[in-house]
């Protein structure tokens, strides 16, 4: 290879980490200063995109100027740094007293509904952004061609770093952002004016998103696929550069755009988790991200989220529970098939949930790739039976133990970190198993995944499977619930809320930890290999990322504070979209109004709002 | 062969239906409509979706005011967003054939969504014909007695462009796919057959961008390290858009041969605008230059009822409900195993000329038109293009008996 190649292949490489410098920058301020996990960050640079493909040629009539490209690309990014606002004001300003990761919901509620709103402004053809005036052409650079844009671009990445610097250190405002991003009670208690900070704060984010949005549009189309691809880049970006630290950003930006536009010389096809790699390998080393700094919480007792309260079942909870679980056993008597086939569902979900929330509210362990053990289990079970000529019993014994091993091998150094660091080391994880299962075609049929899972000719109708998986469902949520009362789970609340002292005491809290790890893993597990059968097949998309977002929404929605919260959930979570569904093209829009709706009615989630009944009655 | 010729009257009945609405004394169809559950991905894949959907209901209501199917019973498509996910598109498929009663499935558009309905048709015992999805392990590994697949595969596809390059004289070749199933099978069918259509010809370079999120820089700067003599390009959509305009301005399709596969269909040809690159051997689909008088009856009705031009998925859309029609007034029964035989072999004339449904692999012989891509005045369109009978691109007889599996 010569010189000349690699020079232009490395600029390639820092034009891309320019672009995801600049939207990465704007998610770990906002995450520094109000501790969101802000999933609607993504939506922001597609909208960005969007505003600058409508605004920017309507400027370029007047004149083709350089000048007039580059005011509307800045305009483009004021106006989605307005949306910011809005989001903040009337949406995440109602959500600051509950549980973080309850606005993380409502973000994802956002996400959805701005999807579909693009699409019906928009329409559904991706379009083309104008190219920027006078950096059309291409630059002669040791006798290659490179874009003159990109190499503009390579220099706004830096110019932005220097220019967040200079508000960091030079402005009231900027100081008062590190001061939160330090120590936001010790900011709050100090007389700052939080709400203005934070809508400040979103302001400037939502603008760096749309600015790298708007600065796309010469290169790539405009198109309702965009937020997604980007928004797990520039998390991972921000968690190996250390959250809230952005000349971290900046470093683990360079870093994963060299590391892609080397990559792809050496391993064409494994782009896909190149980046994960990294960031597992990041995080295992170093547990806080290249630059960033310990949570300042984490020495602190804070105020535990999660289950607080594990009350006995009262006499109305139990008339509750008999209701539920006669009508889940009358089911098959009384609704048609296809009521059926959803109450199948929402039982494994129901148990995929609360094996979710076993580690989320009882553990203090959140994850965000839960699907992955889901999705292995399916895999266990399904492979056993298409590949292996197994029956579908001992299939059904593989799945959790699957569940388990993985969970087991990927906990023993998840467990070793917390908060947003452990849950982004289990997105990690999740997404290595996810490319894993995608590019083994040979074993796993790729994407297209593997058909054929049917259950034992015995268990083949609808309704016995669904008697079949009530059975395995109902012993599963009731054996984990088991544990939630034994004192391993108190010890687990009590490792929770205070690791030092859980410590001091005695308990050894990463064994723990770990085995609560295996056990979730083992509970999902069980429940992928039950979907495997009720679906027939497996494929990749049972341990994507839209998957584990659905489990923490089902928890979420729930309610993380109550151990049966996750039930009430799933059933809820499932039947809102299956209602959406089949309503209108736009069901995405509902489902994310449904959300936020919920969301702000019932801060808690559902059991929550139940609790607050009980005790008023 | 008294059902073929019954098949072929109807088929003609169905066919000329635009001409059939206006003729008077005809009666529009009557009694309870024979329901057909279509599930797709409106919602992600909507700028396919959309017109094919626009495209099928501007038929099935051609076809009922000629008198519907089946001795004059109407034909109702009821539509369903798959989720885009195989979990979602089988929940989706069980609702259609339980609560909303439809004869058998239809549609989908990704590969893994298409054969998770085809798996389940085939444990239901329900016809599902495939419209959208290309892949070839739909109609060849895991084919089953009910899946019947419409358009031309990913190996048809590809053969019609690599034979559309017989005689060129570029030997070193790069591979550009998107990483999924899809792009990875056309890769792979391209080595295959390339080597019949250029002697000598070898694969030097190979890139595999994730889809939906191709590095434009990075991957036109290790294609062009390669210098390769020729490209084979399968990116499709907005990884498309971004791939061309920074390979045009890095000057990598200067003096190459480029094939392409699907760039020339509306669908991504509109984008590109005044970008489309020049001489690019692609699939495609240029309404505007199309004779056939069926055909531009349908092209100026889609243009009056819509107002918008057809795409590739308007086409795919009108002749599948010609298909459908056609089928039903050849099984006159919606019992699945009446209309699975009468799909065999069933020939149905329709906007696009003959398309029968091979009964060996169950594959339609619907084609597609191949030409080279030109820019006339600020949109690309195609130069040169043919009809290319889907027909003459089938998988060979002994290699389809090889892969389906024995029922």
């Amino acid at each position: 290879m010569d010189f000349g190649f690699l020079v232009v292949q490395s600029l390639s490489g820092l034009a891309s980490a320019s672009s995801l410098f600049v939207i990465a920058s704007g998610l770990t301020l906002v995450f520094g200063v109000t501790r969101i996990v802000n999933f609607a960050h993504g939506s922001f640079y597609m909208l960005g995109a969007y505003m600058a493909v409508t605004v920017v040629p309507w400027l370029l009539d007047f004149d083709r100027s350089p000048l007039l490209f580059f005011t509307g690309v800045l305009v483009s990014a004021a106006v989605v740094g307005v949306l910011g606002v809005v989001m903040e004001v009337l949406l995440l300003r109602r959500l600051y007293k509950v549980p973080e990761l309850f606005q993380l919901l409502a973000t994802f509620g956002v996400v959805l509904m701005v999807q579909d709103a693009v699409l019906w402004i928009w329409g559904p053809v991706e379009i083309p952004g104008p190219r920027a005036p006078g950096l059309r052409h291409g630059v002669e650079i040791l006798g290659q061609r490179f874009p003159a844009y990109e190499l503009f671009l390579i220099c706004v990445g830096p110019a932005v770093l220097g220019l967040l610097w200079l508000l960091m250190h030079r402005t009231r405002f900027g100081i008062l952002i590190r001061a939160a991003t330090r120590d936001r009670e010790m900011v709050g208690a100090l007389g700052v004016n939080q709400a203005l900070l934070f809508t400040g704060t979103l302001f400037l984010g939502a603008f760096l998103a749309g600015l790298g949005g708007a600065l796309q549009i010469p290169r790539v189309s405009a198109n309702s696929q965009m937020d997604l691809s980007i928004i797990t880049e520039a998390f991972v970006v921000t968690v190996i550069g250390g959250m809230g630290s952005v000349p971290g950003a900046f470093l683990a930006a360079v870093i994963i755009g060299q590391l892609n536009s080397f990559g792809v010389l050496i391993f064409p096809k494994i782009t896909l988790v190149l980046v994960f790699l990294l960031m597992a390998v990041v995080l295992v080393v170093k547990p806080w991200g290249l630059l960033g700094r310990p949570e300042p919480a984490a020495g602190r007792a804070a105020l535990p989220e999660g289950i607080l309260a594990t009350p006995r079942f009262g006499l109305w909870e139990k008339v509750i529970l008999a209701v539920v679980l006669a009508a889940t056993l009358a089911v098959p008597v009384f609704g048609d098939a296809y009521t059926v086939k959803v109450a199948t569902e929402v039982l494994i979900f129901a148990l995929a949930a609360f094996s979710l929330n076993f580690l989320v509210g009882n553990g203090g362990i959140v994850s965000f790739g839960h699907a992955a053990y889901f999705g292995l289990g399916a895999y266990a079970a399904g492979l056993l039976v298409t590949k292996g000529g197994f029956a579908m019993e001992p299939a059904l014994i593989a799945a959790p133990l699957a569940g388990a091993a993985f969970a087991a091998l990927f906990g023993f150094f998840v467990v070793r970190l917390t908060g947003i660091y452990l849950a982004m080391l289990t997105l990690a994880f999740a997404q290595i198993a996810y490319a894993v299962c995608f590019q083994w075609v040979e074993v796993t049929g790729g994407d297209n995944g593997v058909v054929g899972v049917w259950p034992s000719a015995w268990a083949r109708s609808r309704e016995v499977f669904h008697y079949l998986v009530a059975g395995c469902c109902i012993l599963g949520i009731a054996a984990l619930r088991h544990v939630i009362y034994a004192p391993f789970g108190a010890t687990l609340r009590a490792a929770r809320d205070s690791e030092q002292r859980a410590d001091a005491i005695g308990i050894d809290v990463r064994m723990h930890r770990w085995l609560a790890f295996t056990l979730a893993g083992a509970a999902a597990g069980l429940a992928g290999g039950l979907y495997a059968f009720s679906k027939g097949s497996i494929d990749p998309t049972l341990l994507a990322i839209p998957m584990s977002i659905d489990f923490l929404a089902m928890l979420l929605l729930g309610g993380m504070q109550t151990v049966m919260g996750a039930v009430a959930g799933a059933a809820a979570f499932h039947t809102i979209k299956d209602f959406f569904m089949p309503l209108t093209d736009h069901w995405r829009f509902f489902l994310g109004a449904s959300i936020i709706a919920l969301v702000l009615i019932f801060p808690r989630g559902l059991s929550g709002a139940y609790g607050a009944l009980r005790r008023r009655a | 062969m008294a059902g073929f010729t019954f098949s072929r009257r109807s088929a003609l009945a169905a066919g000329t239906g635009i001409l059939a609405g206006l003729r008077p004394g005809h009666a529009p169809a009557q009694g309870a409509p024979i329901k057909v559950g279509e599930l797709n991905s409106y919602a992600r894949m909507a700028a396919f979706a959309m017109p094919y959907r626009n495209a099928i209901q501007l038929a099935v209501d051609q076809i009922n005011q000629a008198g519907g199917v089946m001795g004059g019973r109407p034909l109702e498509f009821v539509f369903r967003d798959d989720g885009s996910t195989p979990g979602d598109a089988v929940r989706v498929a069980e609702d259609l054939l339980t609560r909303e009663g439809c004869a058998f499935l239809a549609g989908t558009f990704l590969s893994n969504v298409g054969l998770a309905v085809s798996d389940l048709a085939n444990q239901r015992k329900k016809l599902f014909l495939a419209t959208e999805p290309l892949t070839d392990a739909l109609t060849m590994a895991q084919g089953n007695r009910y899946t019947w697949r419409l358009r031309p595969g990913t190996y048809m596809q590809t053969r019609m462009v690599v034979e559309a390059a017989r005689g060129k004289t570029a030997k070193r070749w790069a591979i550009v796919a998107p990483n999924y199933e899809y792009g990875q099978s056309a890769a792979a069918n391209f080595k295959k057959l390339i080597g019949s259509a250029i002697p000598g010809a070898e694969i030097v370079a190979e890139q595999y961008p994730a889809l939906g999120r191709v590095d434009a820089g990075a991957t036109v700067g290790a294609l062009a390290q390669a210098r390769p003599d020729g490209i084979f390009n399968v990116l499709f959509g907005p990884d498309l858009t971004a791939f061309v305009r920074e390979g045009n301005t890095r000057g990598l399709f200067e003096r190459r041969l480029v094939l392409s596969l699907l760039t020339g269909e509306p669908e991504y040809m509109l984008p590109l605008g005044d970008e489309c690159p020049d001489g690019w051997i692609v699939t495609g689909y240029p309404w505007e230059q199309v004779q056939d008088a069926p055909h531009k009856a349908f092209i100026e009705a889609y243009r009056a009822r819509f107002n918008d031009t057809p795409r590739k998925g308007s086409v795919l859309g009108y002749v599948t409900a010609q298909v459908v029609a056609s089928m039903l007034n050849k099984a006159n029964s919606t019992e699945t195993e009446a209309m699975v035989d009468a799909l065999a072999d069933l020939p149905t004339q329709t906007i696009v000329g003959n398309v029968t449904m091979r009964a060996l692999d169950h594959q339609g012989t619907m084609g597609t038109w191949v030409g080279e891509t030109v820019l006339r005045g600020r949109t690309g369109t195609m130069r040169n293009a043919r009809y290319a009978d889907g027909a003459n691109y089938l998988f060979p007889e002994d290699e389809v008996r090889a892969a389906r599996p024995r029922s």
